[in-house]
This record gives structure tokens, sequence and C-alpha cells, in this order.
């Protein structure tokens, strides 16, 4: 596998709220609060499904190609 | 694997929309609410996380349901002024002056300078009538008063928290709740501290290592 370009969640940390609607909707908890800041995203696990983009009432979620 | 297996604490939605209703039944039932407010804070200062938010909190459940589930938002971006910060201080500074003006008027019936005035007050504007959820209480009125007030912010919040559900997305109040602001403050401050502790202890590490190398 040369470069390889996958969709991957991307959060905007310092507008998000930390609610965990996110982390809520994630089918592979890929998605977590880190320390009641932030969330994170695992982007070895996350599979770019969009769900947690969805769901983000701070829309502070975006799908975005990501070189693994 | 699309839905994930429900937990009890998925459950509390019923918890919180139950607090509502009773508050029409009897305000004394109101004074429940106040674990709405130290259990977030206590959780946040002890574990450092929102834990409260993120799994426990029936309100956020209960918008997340309406506006999902029964379909009743539009699911539409917030604006951008409402996620920033100074929107969300803003309405936590104006939330704590509300919360010590209702206080103040409990203070008021306390000390007998005021008679218990049997309302709440929506939107802190609108005075309903809420006499018909007071059977009198054996302790002091301003049991009572506080009972309304309490009341009054719980059913302002929901109420501000439907419209924003139903223009924006289901758990929009969650952008600018004001105990979701203050434990993610709180989490801030720890997190901050806790940095602050560990920068303090690899230096001292190091400064034994320097010791122990003689520099
Ligand atoms: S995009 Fe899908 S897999 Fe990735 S974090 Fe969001 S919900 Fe989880
Ligand atoms: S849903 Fe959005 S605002 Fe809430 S924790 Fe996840 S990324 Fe942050
Ligand atoms: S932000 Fe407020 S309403 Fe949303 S989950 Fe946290 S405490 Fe509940």
């Amino acid at each position: 596998m040369s470069v390889q370009k996958r969709k991957k969640a991307q959060v905007e940390q310092n507008l998000c709220v930390a609610c965990g609607c996110c982390a809520k909707v994630c089918p592979i908890n890929a998605i977590n609060v880190y320390k009641g800041l932030y969330a994170a995203v695992d982007a070895n696990k996350c599979v770019g499904c969009g769900k947690c983009a969805k769901e983000c009432p701070a829309s502070v979620i975006i799908i975005k190609e990501a070189a693994l | 694997m699309n839905k994930k297996a429900k937990k009890w604490y998925d459950y509390l939605w019923i918890v919180s929309l139950t607090y509502l209703i009773l508050g029409f039944f009897n305000i004394l039932f109101a004074w429940l609410g106040l674990l709405c407010f130290f259990i977030p804070l206590i959780i946040s200062v002890a574990f450092g996380n929102k834990g409260y938010c993120n799994r426990y909190c029936g309100r956020g459940q209960l918008f997340g349901l309406l506006g999902g589930r029964f379909g009743l938002s539009r699911k539409k971006d917030i604006p951008k002024w409402m996620k920033s910060k100074w929107f969300r201080f803003g309405f936590l500074i104006f939330f704590f002056i509300m919360f010590f003006q209702m206080l103040w008027n409990t203070w008021l019936v306390f000390s007998g300078a005021r008679d218990l005035n049997q309302v709440t007050t929506l939107l802190w504007t609108f005075k309903v009538p809420w006499h018909w959820a007071y059977h009198g209480t054996i302790l002091h009125p301003a049991v009572a008063q506080f009972a309304f007030g309490f009341y009054s912010i719980m059913l302002t919040s929901t109420i501000l928290g439907l419209i924003t559900m139903v223009i924006f997305k289901p758990r929009s109040w969650c952008v600018y709740c004001p105990m979701g602001t203050m434990t993610q403050l709180i989490c801030k401050a720890k997190s901050a501290i806790d940095d602050q502790r560990n920068n303090k202890q690899t230096e001292d590490l190091y400064e034994s290592f320097e010791k122990q190398d003689g520099i």
C-alpha cells in the first residue's frame, strides 16, 4: 500500500463543546470526549461514515480525506 | 452494528420528563432539579470529565429524542455566533445573574420582606399563575418561593432548548447550556493544573538527573 486517502472525521477542537453526542452515535467508538475538553477521533478506527458530523449540535466535525 | 446496545442511563430522559411534569402538580418537586446542578459539577470536579453530559443528562437525551426520532428538528447548522465563546460565556453569566436573583427573591420571602409569589416566570419575562401547583408547605414559604423560582429556570431553559431544537439541530441547547459550559470550564482548569504538575514533575526529574550526573 502506497499513500492512500481515506475519509476521516476531523473535529474543530476549539469550538467543540464536549457534549459527547458524536461518541453516542459512532458505531465503532472511534470518537470520544477527551477529559471533558473536546472530542478526539481515533483515525485508525474511524471509517468516515459521517454519523458523528450529522449529530454534532455545534456542527464542528468535518469528514475529510486524510492521507494514511 | 448500527445500533449500539442501550444502557440504563440512556433512559434518563424519562426522569427529566417526569420532573417537568411533576412541577405542574406540586411545585415543591422543583427542588429535585438541584440534582442536575450538583451532579454535573461534582462529576467534573471529582473526575475531570463531562460524564454527566456524555452519559447521564436526561435533558440532552430528551432533545435528542424529540428532535431526532420524532423529527421535530430542521437539523440545520447552528449559526456561528451561537457557538462562539463570548456567547456561551455570556449566556452562562446571564444565567448566573438570574440564578442569584432567584436566590434573592427567596431571601426576601424568608426575611418576611415580601409575600410568597405563586407564579412561574417564563423566559425571564412572562409571569404565569402557578398557584394550582401549590398546596402549602409545612416549612417556611421561602421553601416554596425557591421552588417557584427554580422551576421557572428549568422550564425556561427547556423552552429555549425546544426552540433551538426545532430551528437548528436536536441538541442545539447543549452548545450554550450553562451546565455544559461550566463543566467544560472546570475540566479545562483541571487539565491545565494537571499539565502544570506534570511539567513540574518532568522538570524535577531532569533536575535530579542533572544532580546525579553532577552537572
Ligand atoms: S465518521 Fe463515523 S466512524 Fe468516524 S468517528 Fe464519525 S461516526 Fe465514528
Ligand atoms: S458532538 Fe460535536 S460538540 Fe459535541 S463533543 Fe462531539 S464534536 Fe464536540
Ligand atoms: S450540555 Fe447541558 S443539556 Fe447538554 S448534555 Fe450537558 S448538561 Fe445536558
